[in-house]
């Protein structure tokens, strides 16, 4: 992820995502009434259809439910870091996300590996929540 | 109100020539595409009033439905831009049988395609399609991946909980090139093999360069009128005996399982709408925008049980001359893959077969075809069952 890559325009839907991501937390939408998670934001549960959503913080722990090394890279501005692995990781809490796999080989990624939430900051407004192999940190 | 089956029928069908065409503009090839679906009926244009088109990405149309039936001199009782994705060319169909059944207009032109690999080069339609809505804008395109790692995200899952093999995708893809070698009008024209496909470049893993659809030229055209009309016309009339839609999600950071799609949904629709079983299908029209797509879809439609989609496509069975020939002009990954009009010549080679005009990669006596399409990243899905 290079001073080019093409990153989110927050809107008031998913402002609390990016803003939490920025203090470096990984917050997620709540349904007050039967206390699940969901991911990506809406406006009612898709578990119980309940309107009464609030954003929490989450473990930022999970597994990778399914990965990809991309060899040849979407644009330009992906090209230098080919190849990468982009995966979807399955939360503790139940939602999934799409995300980059981080401090590791491709090589070395599994499906069903712990991964714990990183943050890599892209410029003053932007922070992308990443994930690395959970008790492998600095 | 009357069934679909027993009220429009499909009576013309027509397809620009496909591949790298530089000699022809969008319109030209959408142009040709009419015209051929009109000779094929016997209509002429003036027979035409109602129109359904896709939006294209080669040139900046506010409208498409309004700039193409403009320069086709369609006055319309009815026009459409419809968006499915890859949904589109089988829900084109389906909308043009609800215009013409509720009396709205008598005879709709289906009409989609562009120029899209000299307009764009394969590169740079793969960034524009990578950037243009498969993945959310904000929270995966980020992340770089292209079209085809949110396909090869579910191959890497359906490795994992089934054992599907990279040999067995490249069954899918050597296949359907050895359709295409039988379609006069496609893309590709040299035969491959599974060692072939498993040595292509690896472009986001487990998807390799074989795995994955081509960028063409071309459009496909098609006409559905009344059934008391098709009667006096050239062909014999092809009627939509099931349709059905399916989805499971739009984006896949959010799909609850990457190995189940809508086509559940949109095949069990189909097939109580047509009140017909598996058994009864001759020939399957598969969207084919990756190899793993066809054994999810085959899955997925009932065709066989979870997990099995790999062992089915081995051993000719879905060759023509197998138990279920799929795919028979040669898809997207060896025939055409326009953009949102790829998906329409599966619905044309379903009509081709149930009128018998499939040549030498000819069905024989098909009665029945299935044309299924896929849009997103297996999240919408549209179902048609077709018969003579």
């Amino acid at each position: 992820m290079t001073a080019l890559t093409p990153l989110p325009s927050p809107n008031p839907l998913t402002e609390p995502y990016w803003q939490a991501a920025h203090q470096r937390q990984l917050k997620l939408p709540r349904c007050e009434a039967c206390t699940k998670f969901h991911f990506y934001p809406r406006s009612a549960c898709p578990h119980c259809g309940c309107r009464n959503l609030s954003w929490h913080a989450v473990s930022g722990n999970g597994e990778v439910y399914s990965y990809t090394v991309v060899y040849r890279a979407p644009s330009k501005s992906f090209a230098p870091e080919v190849p990468y692995v982009v995966a979807v990781v399955a939360l503790d809490e139940g939602p999934h996300l799409m995300t980059r796999l981080t401090q590791i080989a491709p090589d070395d990624v599994r499906i069903g590996l712990r991964v714990t939430v990183d943050f890599r900051r892209m410029d003053d407004e932007t922070t992308l929540p990443l994930f690395r192999r959970a008790g492998w940190s600095l | 109100m009357k069934p679909l089956s027993e009220t429009v029928a499909i009576v013309g069908i027509g397809e620009s020539k496909v591949g790298k065409v530089p000699e022809k503009s969008t319109l030209q090839l959408q142009s040709d595409a009419a015209y051929a679906a009109l000779d094929d009926a016997g209509l002429t244009m003036q027979d035409i009033d109602g129109l359904i088109t896709t939006p294209i990405r080669t040139e900046p149309w506010n409208m498409p439905c309004g700039v193409v039936a403009s320069f086709l001199g369609v006055q319309p009782a009815y026009l459409s831009t419809l968006d499915l994705a890859g949904a589109s060319g089988c829900a084109m169909i389906h909308h043009a049988a609800m215009a013409v059944a509720s009396g709205q207009c008598n005879t709709v032109l289906c009409v989609a395609g562009q120029n899209l690999l000299t307009n764009k080069t394969r590169a740079s339609a793969v960034q524009t399609m990578a950037e243009s809505g498969a993945a959310h804008a904000q929270f995966e395109t980020p992340y770089g991946p292209l079209v085809a790692s949110n396909y090869a995200l579910i191959a890497q899952r359906h490795m994992y909980e089934y054992g599907t093999t990279a040999a067995q995708m490249a069954e899918v893809a050597v296949t359907i090139r050895g359709h295409a070698l039988l379609n006069p009008n496609a893309h590709m024209t040299k035969p491959i093999t599974v060692q072939e496909v498993l040595d292509s470049p690896m472009i986001t893993s487990p998807l390799k360069r074989f795995d994955c659809a081509l960028v063409s030229d071309g459009a496909a055209a098609a006409i559905v009128t009344r059934a008391d009309r098709a009667r006096d016309l050239k062909q014999k009339p092809v009627r939509l005996l099931g349709q059905g839609y399916g989805l499971s999600h739009s984006y896949v950071g959010e799909a609850p399982r990457l190995t189940h799609s809508g086509a559940v949904e949109s095949g069990r629709k189909a097939f109580a709408m047509a009140g017909v079983t598996h058994a009864d299908i001759d020939v399957a029209q598969l969207y084919d925008c990756f190899t793993i797509t066809v054994i999810v879809e085959l899955e997925d439609l009932g065709f066989c049980k979870k997990g099995e989609g790999g062992a089915f496509v081995q051993g000719g069975r879905i060759a023509l001359g197998g138990e279920l020939p799929v795919t028979t002009h040669g898809g997207l990954l060896s025939a055409c893959h326009p953009g949102l009009g790829g998906g329409f010549f599966h619905v044309l080679e379903g009509v081709r077969q149930l009128r018998g005009q499939a040549q030498g990669r000819q069905v024989k006596d098909a009665k029945l075809a299935l044309v299924h399409g896929n849009g997103g990243t297996i999240a919408i899905h549209s179902t048609l069952i077709l018969a003579a």
